[in-house]
């Protein structure tokens, strides 16, 4: 449906997208992740014919778009970051012109009206755009991009700005779409991507850093895993926290163990990474067995995209570095687990590790943290 | 080009720009005709266009300033740019728009015609003509001067100030400052008077007022009209390569 070979994009020295290439089937939901920056937007442009490539090739249905635009754009149903509304026309008038722009030939009236119904504009129809908030006109832009039933829909950033109930509105939307429509997603929010997507790019500095579903994707990047440990020792004291981590830290085929929140009076949650080749839970169970310590939970969590993001995104083992020093701080577990991710919160998880790192660093800040 | 069209059309009209357009020519052009016109008791109406053109200069960008420099500023230029429809169906679209609202405006002239007559039986139709479709052509390559200096821009206001600005040294421009220009002298101390002369006459050639100012003298000449119609046709394609231009860079 879509083929991208090799497209590179350059604004003067600097390489905006560095040779991305890959495949979109039929009926397939794409999603885009990658940081600000990273190039999705600008690759998102070059899909749809709206700026040039400087090499490379992309087929819509086997349409060159620059060979012929016009016949691979009448393809593309397209929501840019900023949808393109002119705010002084009425819902109607708008999706009437864009109607007409597209050159659509199916029956105006019931067209209209199914497009509508389906994003949910039914009852704006007669306002100026300009006196919709933020969320009609993001619903607006996507009902300009579905008029004329194109195959293919590509939406750069749909839920940006929206509140949580129209988030899950519009993704269960795009998911809907996404059976009869090929669906190009971009985003810098991971639930998003996760929850909507069958399949997942991450895009980083231009290019294209992993390609698979979210499992795969996991699979490739790191041969660890992860579990979540609740363990209660019988003084309830600090130095039984770090007599835990030491012992669990023994056990082989362990990797990395952090201490984590006080979940309850004196008891501590500890994560657990291990090299994916031993199962090491009876080693655990048998550990504290022999020291006396109850096991209150044992769950297992395979890396969540967001890890993976980071990792690729940032360039390194993420966590990893301070639990050769000593252990890390509790309670900055840089791990989001709601499901509605903002920026803010990304950077704000970037800047817990960030914090978790320079803690770690003498056994006495952490005890300072602790009280704090 | 009917879709772009008939957008900018409404548009001209739901944002008021389309009414001030409308009522600042028809109040100038009412004052120029009793005042130049019904005042001196002929029954010449060609003074009112002599006029008219300094109001032609400062009116034209209005219509112009926001046709392209809104679309790159509002972004919705993604969206006529990523339709399937080409580039020169989009400046012609704009262009069209403005240029009808510009004979709307203009058309005014056959109520004064009608006037004119009344009062006077001397009236010269052909002179009427003539002015009429010298102001016709001269705001259509004004027009699509003022849609070019749109594309170059996302700043509206930038864009008019340009507009006018270029209108105003066109304006300038006819045979006496070139007059001026020949006898400076510096220019005629450093230049032979053959090369001189020839760049002269080159010069005269390119003059918009020079051929506007031949129509309202009942001179209908067909060079000056292909002349402003390729101003029309030239800029109008620079538009196009200023657009097709942003999508390479």
């Amino acid at each position: 449906m879509i083929e991208v070979k090799h497209l590179v994009k350059r604004y003067g020295d600097k390489k905006a997208v560095n040779d991305i290439s890959f495949k979109v089937e039929k009926g397939e939901i794409l999603g885009f992740l990658g940081p600000n920056g990273a190039g999705k937007s600008t690759t998102m442009n070059m899909l749809t014919g709206y700026i040039s490539s400087t090499s490379g090739q992309i087929l819509i249905n086997g349409v060159d778009v620059l060979e012929e635009p016009k016949k691979a754009k009448a393809s593309i149903g397209y929501l840019p970051e900023i949808p393109p509304l002119y705010v002084d026309m009425t819902v109607d008038a708008y999706l009437n012109f864009v109607f007409d722009l597209k050159k659509c030939k199916l029956p105006r009236k019931a067209h209209l009206n199914d497009v509508c119904n389906l994003c949910k504009i039914s009852d704006v129809r007669k306002r100026l755009i300009k006196n919709l908030s933020k969320g009609y006109k993001q619903r607006v832009g996507l009902a300009q991009a579905l008029i004329n039933n194109p195959p293919v829909l590509i939406l750069d950033e749909p839920t940006v700005g929206l509140d949580p109930n129209q988030i899950i509105e519009i993704r269960s939307l795009i998911k809907k779409l996404g059976k009869r429509h090929t669906v190009i997603l971009s985003s810098h929010i991971l639930p998003e991507i996760q929850a909507v997507c069958d399949r997942i790019i991450i895009i980083n500095k231009g290019v294209v850093a992993a390609d698979g579903t979210a499992d795969e994707i996991a699979r490739n990047i790191t041969n660890e895993h992860k579990m979540t440990l609740r363990i209660e020792g019988p003084d309830h004291s600090r130095a039984e926290k770090e007599q835990i981590v030491t012992a669990l830290r023994n056990i082989s085929g362990v990797k990395y163990v952090r201490a984590d929140m006080e979940r309850e009076k004196g008891i501590y949650d500890y994560d657990v990474e291990t090299d994916g080749k031993t199962d090491v839970r009876r080693d655990i169970n048998k550990l504290c067995f022999d020291n006396g310590w109850n096991i209150l939970m044992l769950q297992l969590s395979d890396l969540t995209l967001e890890d993976i993001f980071l990792k690729i995104t940032m360039g390194e083992g993420f966590g990893h570095d301070e639990s050769e020093k000593g252990v890390a701080a509790k309670g900055k577990k840089p791990k989001v687990r709601i499901n509605l991710m903002t920026e803010e919160e990304a950077e704000a998880a970037e800047q817990a590790a960030r914090e978790a790192a320079e803690e770690a660093a003498g056994e006495a800040q952490d005890e300072k943290g602790d009280e704090e | 080009m009917g879709t772009i069209y008939r957008r900018e059309m409404g548009s001209f009209f739901t944002s008021g720009i389309g009414y001030v357009f409308l009522t600042v020519f028809y109040i100038a052009s009412g004052y120029f005709f009793y005042n130049d016109v019904i005042k001196s008791g002929l029954g010449d109406i060609s003074p009112m266009f002599v006029s008219m053109f300094i109001v032609v200069i400062f009116l034209i960008p209005v219509l112009t300033m926001r046709l392209l420099s809104e679309e790159k500023k509002n972004r919705t230029d993604q969206g006529l740019l990523t339709a399937p429809i080409s580039l020169w169906e989009i400046v012609l679209g704009k262009f069209f728009a403005a240029f009808t609202l510009f004979v709307i405006a203009e058309s005014v002239i056959f109520i004064y015609a009608l006037i004119l007559r009344y009062l006077s039986k001397d009236m010269v139709w052909s002179s009427l003509l003539g002015n009429y479709f010298a102001m016709l052509i001269l705001g259509a390559a004004f027009i699509a001067i003022g849609v070019f200096i749109s594309s170059l821009t996302e700043n509206q206001m930038a864009s008019a100030v340009v507009s006018v600005f270029f209108f105003l040294v066109l304006y300038a421009f006819d045979d006496s400052a070139l007059e001026k220009l020949n006898s400076n002298s510096f220019i005629s101390k450093n230049l032979k008077i053959s090369t001189r002369e020839k760049i002269m006459e080159f010069l005269s050639h390119l003059s918009m007022r020079s051929r506007y100012t031949e129509f309202t003298r009942g001179i209908f000449s067909l060079s000056s009209v292909l002349f402003f119609l390729s101003i029309v046709f030239l800029f109008n394609f620079f538009t196009v390569k200023v657009l097709e231009k942003k999508r390479w860079a």
